[in-house]
């Protein structure tokens, strides 16, 4: 027999939410997915008309359905926005190079202008490069810290005013458990904002924060959207493995785990006594950092030197020395040469 | 979780004996440390001791007695009891097995020489109202000096023989024994010394607990539903007994996975007073947890080298698959992570040390903020437009 959607109780449903596990049809799902992303971004008051918003997209299925939704939404409700997409190329050969045609695709077919920055005209390594040095455990710390750079710097060159990542619900929760169990405090405490950034920056926004991997999967596939489906080839040693193991269990026990883990920790009160890092500019790019060096400068420093560990663990100290192109003593330099494969 | 490896202990046992000595006085340090630096209990404080018979509780009794053994340079300087809470109706245990156990411990708690108090599940159906009221006369003293708290403790003892004759109002006591005459039946928990033949508790009871456990759907809500009660119970026996302080033996490894657990649930808000030091919620009983530094493997070495009696008694989630709950799931989870990254409990005990215990500030027109009728803390269900801001 089969089972009529809950919400219109008209057609059959087509699919089980699994936000709710309500079963509905096609078309009320699309509904409902729409306008809680509605919702967020009118209740967060993340837009203002006029706008220029630029969308990180990877061609993965986060930011194909961000794309859609933002255009299809900007429409509905004349949120006013021009839109664009930003993307990044890290050099991943078999990846990142097949995605990229992906978000090319994904351009003809909204009709938004792109534009794709890579690491090697940036930076002048290719992820490819750096995991030759870095080996297979710390390269996701690099990947990061540059994208993150690269989103802003072509922001700045199309000259938006906000960016939008299609970060989801399962993604926030399980920076949450990370943070949580490396004990990163001062990251703690603004993971779970929609917007972050600050003054001289420009700030980022996460409208799919409540939105679950598995109905983005749905809505993709129902919709039929073009995106790339596989895996970053490096990620499966990266800590962020356990954290998403574990939540995956969890939401298999519990399907709300995932907004209580994201409510847990927008309610987290931190002691006002414990040092919090103090935001500057970093002395050589001009980026802000909480150091005198940011990291991706002392990341590249690393790499351009042969010293692949130099930015993963705790070398404040070094930045003085790095800053006054002072050699490294022996000692420090064997320390941040041993690499483990 | 205990993951004692009976080859390594067997032999640093026989070879290295002054490996125990020092492994004891680092041990006892600890403890006096948690206590001195935290300076919650006053001299001469009614403390009791909820001990479930596991390890962790059992250590906790052990380091207990000696503090107050009269050998001991610098005694501890409280009064204790001991509660046990029965849980065997919910796990399904017979009575027979349930006595069996019982008896195991009454050795145990008699030998300790301090009052105990067996309490059984089925008493929660007695239980008054009143363990969902805060009193209030704790939160005056936030900002006291330890001396002048002290002070004013003696003073509050000392007014209790005043109670009579009207003098001496506002004392800890007095509220205290109004709240636990707010109850409508007889309070029935049994009090060691007095040998008590019949059963406090009659099958209906059980089958009532049995049903109201088997009522609700998920392992994990009737894990946290037998906690509430149990806490409820240690509560009001603390109420109705004069006690103003509860010890808890929850270690450093059981405290991560709690944690870990909370925030999985939802209880972001509240971590630090569930897991901190002190928890202030109730008002006039403090719950404090001493054994939050000592991990599982400490506790049993220490236990093992010592021969410190402990008693198995089975839970709700004993022999359960891993995901049968998200306590089971968060347990096994954090076990491999340790394994593999073995500063895993401590970084996560480190972070939960910088949360805010801060009990919740009243809001401008001098009302409390409301507060969740069940655990007490304060209701974190506002809209969540502050969250949206930017964080600098």
């Amino acid at each position: 027999m089969p089972v009529v959607c809950s919400s219109c109780e008209k057609k059959n449903a087509v699919l089980k939410r699994p936000k709710t596990g309500f079963s509905l049809c096609k078309d009320c799902f699309f509904w409902a997915f729409e306008e809680e992303v509605h919702q967020t971004i009118s209740s967060a008051r993340l837009f203002t008309a006029g706008e220029t918003v630029g969308i990180g997209a990877s061609g993965g299925k986060d930011s194909t359905v961000l794309a859609h939704v933002m255009k299809v939404l900007n429409e509905r409700y004349g949120y006013g926005l021009d839109l664009m997409l930003l993307s990044v190329d890290e050099g991943i050969t078999g990846y990142r190079d097949d995605s990229l045609e992906t978000v090319k695709r994904n351009q003809q077919q909204y009709d938004l202008p792109l534009k794709i920055v890579s690491y090697q005209e940036l930076y002048g390594w290719t992820m490819d490069a750096i995991v030759k040095q870095v080996g297979l455990k710390n390269n996701c710390t690099f990947c990061g810290v540059f994208r993150r750079q690269a989103l802003d710097r072509a922001a700045m060159m199309l000259k938006v005013d906000k960016i939008c990542t299609g970060h989801n619900a399962d993604d926030v929760a399980e920076t949450v458990l990370m943070n949580f169990l490396r004990g990163d405090i001062a990251r703690l405490r603004r993971c779970t904002a929609i917007t972050t950034g600050s003054e001289g920056a420009i700030p980022r926004c996460k409208p799919l924060k409540y939105a679950y991997e598995k109905e983005i999967v749905l809505y993709a596939y129902f919709k039929k959207l073009d995106y790339f489906s596989t895996e970053c080839v490096y990620s499966p040693n990266a800590y962020r493995g356990h954290a998403r193991a574990f939540l995956k269990d969890l939401e298999s026990i519990r399907p709300s785990s995932i907004v209580d883990i994201i409510h847990s920790g927008e309610n987290l009160s931190v002691k006002e006594d414990v040092k919090m890092p103090v935001q500057g500019i970093c002395l050589r790019c001009g980026y802000i950092s909480s150091q005198k060096l940011c990291k991706a400068c002392v990341l590249l420093e690393g790499l351009n030197r042969g010293l692949p560990k130099l930015g993963i663990g705790k070398h404040h100290k070094l930045h003085h020395k790095l800053l006054a192109q002072e050699p490294l003593t022996e000692k420090e330099e064997k320390k941040l040469k041993a690499v483990d494969f | 979780m205990c993951q004692v490896d009976e080859d390594y202990i067997d032999a640093q046992l026989e070879t290295k004996a002054g490996l125990r000595d020092c492994f004891k006085e680092y041990f006892v340090h600890k403890f006096r440390a948690m206590l001195g630096k935290n300076r919650l209990i006053f001299p001469g404080e009614k403390v009791l001791l909820s001990v479930s018979g596991g390890p962790a509780s059992s250590a906790l009794l052990s380091q207990v007695q000696e503090g107050l053994s009269p050998e001991t340079p610098k005694k501890l300087r409280f009064v204790p009891g001991i509660i046990y809470v029965d849980e065997g109706a919910a796990c399904g245990q017979s009575l027979e097995e349930r006595g069996e156990i019982k008896s195991q411990l009454e050795t145990i708690f008699r030998a300790s020489g301090f009052p105990f108090y067996v309490v059984h599940l089925e008493a929660v159906f007695s239980l008054p109202s009143s363990v969902l009221q805060c009193a209030s006369s704790a939160s005056d003293r936030r900002n006291e000096s330890y001396k002048e708290a002290v002070d004013g403790f003696i003073q509050s003892a000392c007014s209790e023989t005043q109670r009579e004759t009207g003098q001496g109002s506002n004392s800890y006591t007095e509220v205290q024994t109004l709240l636990s005459e707010l109850s409508t039946q007889e309070w029935s928990g049994e009090v060691g010394i007095v040998t008590n033949k019949s059963q406090p508790f009659t099958p209906e009871q059980t089958e009532a607990v049995r049903t109201l456990l088997a009522s609700v759907k998920t392992l994990t809500a009737r894990e946290e539903l037998l906690k509430t009660l149990r806490q409820h119970l240690i509560l009001h026996t603390a109420r109705v007994r004069g006690y103003s302080k509860v010890m808890m033996g929850d270690s450093c490894s059981r405290l991560a996975v709690k944690l870990l657990t909370n925030i999985s649930l939802g209880r972001g808000a509240f971590l630090a007073m569930d897991t901190g030091f002190s928890d202030p919620r109730y008002g006039d009983i403090a719950i404090v947890r001493p054994m939050r530094e000592y991990s599982s493997k400490e506790i049993a070495f220490y236990n093992r080298m010592f021969k410190v009696p402990s008693v198995f008694t089975s839970a709700l989630d004993t022999k359960a698959p891993e995901k049968a709950s998200i306590h089971r799931l968060t347990e096994s989870f954090i076990s491999k992570l340790q394994a593999d990254f073995p500063s895993t409990v401590s970084t996560i005990y480190r972070t939960s040390e910088k949360l805010n215990t801060a009990c919740p500030r009243p809001i401008a027109d001098g009302e409390l903020t409301e507060k969740c009728l069940l655990c007490l803390c304060a209701l974190d269900t506002g809209a969540g437009e502050r969250h949206h801001s930017s964080h600098s």
